[in-house]
């Protein structure tokens, strides 16, 4: 069931949205940059709704019950042709490629919409956008791609606009000094992702050498030469597969902020905060699990890679989320949150449930976008201020925001029926009923499960300290500077005084809502009130749109526990629909490393641990969110201070995210540097320098310097030279023939 | 009936006075007029030659030479005038201009 459909336009669109922003951005008007860049996002997700609806729907139901994958095809043109390699640029949009194209446009059109607010006061506002353009492109290209090096392409793209956005403030205020850290953040999140896409690449060398392919359907062909033993490093022997399968999964760690390799994500806060909702919680750090959701068939070929996978997951997961207990920076939060569900993902995807990994994917994007979306009302609210210690009391006159922050957190934290309690649920629950031969018959999906309920407890706790510091009990901290250099035009705080209606709105798209906003200025004493700096509906609107998401989309993969209850076989449509594509992976384990699944599969089929667990993860979420909620409803509570003074040493080692910033400082940056100053100044001064370049050139130059003297002038000089020549020659021609002759 | 190795004695002669000529003397006319000599050595090695093997080949040449010699001198002549005007002398060694 494969059709060709011009999928080019999808990514094609925000490409040439990009091309226009960042070519002509000087001369275009704001609005004329606002038209370029959300219409041409737009425009891709009207493609893909029409493509995934109109073209790709009728395929999955026509295919459905065989085996025959459906899915919409376009080949745009041969990118490398080379003796036996025809690698061309391949578009493939299938049942798996069609969510995260859904997710992609629909999340970047809302945050593309809400940018055109948070960002109205902003220098570079075309180049802003064009990034975020060029972003959305080549994560399209990720998506889209039939073949790794596409993908790889796609993968570089959004890892370079990460690095581009993250520093995008480089010249903060105008002053570089202000602007370093971020800039200094941008780059450590691309030399981290480095080291990960290093071992993606010879993972796709690996493949090549054993395949002699890199498209993806063809991998998929050729299991026999997966399975091939291997001997890396005179190691061995490892299957094809397995070795592949590490070395892609690295990437992905790199990608998506997986320990070990997770440290940037939390700098890459630097960036706009749009850009820490699009890219660094919706969208490009959840390409990893993509990527190996697409690569299913390779994975489960090696189950000891994909239990790998699940540990480095379930730990990602707990330890992340531990940290987010005493961040006091919003966006540090909700980054370590982040890295908290994406060791979710990894979970699911480790353990074989690749459609529960993306489905939490799904829903995630929409929560979590629409969190920090929140987060940047909040921030913009508050004049750029950050600090949970400086919020408090928000909720009323930020109450779109709230609402909708407050429904995201409830769905992030798993409380039935929001969106984030089925798709994670889903997760623990194939954590225990795994899927993976390699730890069907071990202790370890106890352990998995175990600190996955952990992470969901933490989770809830933090989320709603959270939510308790920022909109409930009073404002604490001081006012901000008044003298901010908004366009705003805002009246900053009057002493004591209500100032009511404060917002002069001079160019700020929203100051009919400030108004609003200060109806109710009955802030109990707060005294700030005027000094708000309220959202306008651009910014609004999308909150509205993903809190939506966040809430009801869970009900597309409600779990089968519940379709027994009500008698509905297959309840869980999400699953339904990417079954073509993820169970490829589970047919071909099936067929090439023998009927082990079955064994594991037996738990699966229990609807009463189903049944219980589902209890247990409501209780722990309930349970920790009240516990949360009652400890910070007004501020950091007298016990919370308690309990952080008397465990000064534990506070102080989650405060500073257990030291592994400065671990990795001395283990790895400062020796490397330190080889760097030493290979700078031993090879690259003396050796490439002066022996190299210098030395060249002054060899040439000392030589020439005696052959010049050669080079008199005078005609008769060289005629001597020209005597002596060809005597020469010709003594030798003729002692030559002489001799020759003579012998 | 004068022998070859004469003939050819007496063109190698010509040839070292016309060569010594080219190379030490500062005067381009004289080193025209020895560059002349070269010519004509070469050009009675050829007849010399011609008349060993019995047949016109060298004579002709020498013929052609003689016309090339001619011409050469004119050309040559014409280059010193020109050097001359331009440079108010005709000494080899102060005709050095393009060792700048």
């Amino acid at each position: 069931m494969t059709k060709t459909f011009p999928l080019l336009w999808i990514p094609l669109l925000p490409l040439l949205g990009a091309a226009i922003n960042l070519l002509c951005g000087r001369v275009l008007s704001r609005r004329a940059v606002n038209v370029v860049a959300c219409g041409s996002v737009a425009g891709a997700l009207g493609v893909v709704v029409f493509a995934v609806f109109g073209r790709l729907w009728p395929l999955v139901g026509a295919a459905e019950g065989t085996h025959l994958p459906a899915r919409l095809v376009q080949t745009a043109y041969a990118w490398i042709t080379a003796g036996s390699v025809d690698l061309p640029v391949g578009l493939v949009c299938d049942p798996l490629s069609a969510v995260m194209l859904l997710v992609v446009t629909l999340v970047g059109f809302l945050i593309h919409l809400y940018s055109t607010g948070y960002m109205a006061h902003e220098r570079d506002y075309a180049r802003f956008f064009g990034y975020l353009n060029l972003f959305t492109g080549a994560m399209l290209i990720l998506v889209l791609a039939d073949n790794l090096p596409l993908l790889f392409v796609g993968w570089e793209g959004v890892g370079v606009c990460s690095y581009l956005l993250i520093g995008f403030w480089y010249d903060k205020d105008g002053t570089e000094r202000l602007g370093l850290a971020n800039a200094m953040a941008g780059r450590k999140a691309f030399l981290v992702n480095r080291v990960g896409d290093v071992a993606f690449l010879l993972g796709m060398l690996v493949l090549f050498a054993a395949t002699r392919t890199l498209s993806i359907e063809s991998l998929a062909l050729r299991a026999s030469d997966l399975l091939l033993p291997l001997h890396p490093l005179g190691l061995g022997p490892y299957t094809v597969a397995g070795v592949a399968g590490l070395l892609l999964f690295i990437g992905a760690m790199g990608k998506s902020a997986q320990i070990p390799l997770y440290v940037w994500l939390p700098d890459a806060m630097a960036g706009p905060t749009p850009v820490s909702a699009l890219i660094h919680a919706a969208t490009m750090v959840t390409a990893g699990v993509y990527m190996v959701a697409r690569m299913n068939f390779l994975f489960m070929l090696s189950p000891a890679v994909m239990g790998l996978i699940a540990l480095v997951g379930a730990t990602t997961a707990l330890f992340a989320a531990s940290i987010g207990f005493a961040q006091h920076d919003i966006k540090k939060v909700l980054a370590y949150s982040t890295i908290s569900q994406l060791g979710y993902m990894f979970v699911a995807v480790g353990v074989g449930a690749f459609s529960a990994g993306i489905f939490h994917l799904f829903t995630h994007a929409f929560f979590k976008a629409c969190l920090f979306l929140g987060a940047g009302a909040i921030i913009h609210a508050l004049h750029d201020e950050q600090d949970l210690r400086q919020m408090g009391g928000l909720r009323r006159p930020l109450a779109t925001t709230h609402w909708t922050f407050l429904v995201s957190t409830l769905a992030i934290a798993g409380i039935p029926p929001l969106s984030g309690f089925f798709s994670k649920d889903e997760i623990l629950w194939r954590a225990i009923a795994t899927a993976n031969p390699a730890l069907g018959s071990t202790w370890l999906p106890a352990l998995l499960y175990v600190m996955s309920l952990a992470a969901a407890l933490c989770t809830a706790f933090y989320m709603f300290r959270l939510y308790g510091l920022v909109f409930l009990g009073e404002r604490r901290g001081t006012a901000p500077a008044s003298s901010h250099g908004h366009a705003g035009g805002h009246v900053g705080g009057h002493p004591g005084g209500h100032a009511g209606g404060g917002h002069a709105g001079g160019g700020h798209a929203g100051s009919g809502h400030a108004g609003s906003g200060h109806a109710g200025s009955g802030h109990a004493g707060s005294g700030h009130a005027g000094d708000l700096h309220l959202p306008g509906p651009a910014m609004e609107a999308p909150l509205i749109v993903l809190a939506g998401g966040a809430a009801l989309l869970g009900l597309l993969g409600l779990p089968e526990v519940v379709g027994s209850w009500l008698g509905i076989e297959h309840i869980n449509l999400f699953e339904r629909w990417l079954a073509p594509v993820v169970d490829q992976g589970a047919r071909l384990a099936d067929r090439w490393a023998g009927g082990q699944r079955v064994a594991a599969n037996a738990l699966a089929e229990s609807h009463g641990l189903e049944a219980l667990l589902l209890l247990l993860s409501v209780a722990v979420a309930v349970g920790s969110s009240a516990l949360a909620w009652k400890l910070y409803r007004a501020g950091p509570s007298a016990l919370v201070e308690r309990l952080t003074a008397r465990l000064r040493w534990f506070y102080r080692l989650v405060l500073n995210k257990y030291w592994v910033d400065e671990l990795y400082d001395w283990t790895i940056v400062r020796p490397y540097k330190a080889l760097a100053v030493v290979l700078f100044q031993l090879v690259d001064r003396l050796v490439i320098d002066r022996l190299g370049v210098h030395g060249t050139a002054r060899s040439v130059d000392g030589v020439g310097r005696v052959l010049r003297r050669l080079q008199t002038g005078n005609v008769q000089h060289y005629v001597v030279g020209l005597v002596i020549g060809i005597t020469a020659l010709v003594v030798g021609v003729v002692g030559a023939a002489l001799l020759g002759g003579g012998g | 009936m004068v022998p070859t190795s004469q003939v050819l004695g007496l063109a190698a002669l010509l040839f070292c006075i016309g060569l010594a000529g080219v190379i030490v003397r500062r005067n381009l006319l004289i080193v025209m007029m020895s560059v002349e000599l070269m010519l004509n050595a070469a050009n009675l090695a050829l007849v010399g030659f011609a008349r060993v093997r019995g047949d016109l080949e060298g004579q002709g040449l020498a013929f052609l030479i003689v016309a090339l010699a001619a011409a050469e001198a004119a050309v040559g002549l014409a280059i010193v005038v020109s050097v001359f005007r331009s440079r108010r002398t005709v000494y080899a060694d102060e005709v050095t201009l393009l060792r700048r």
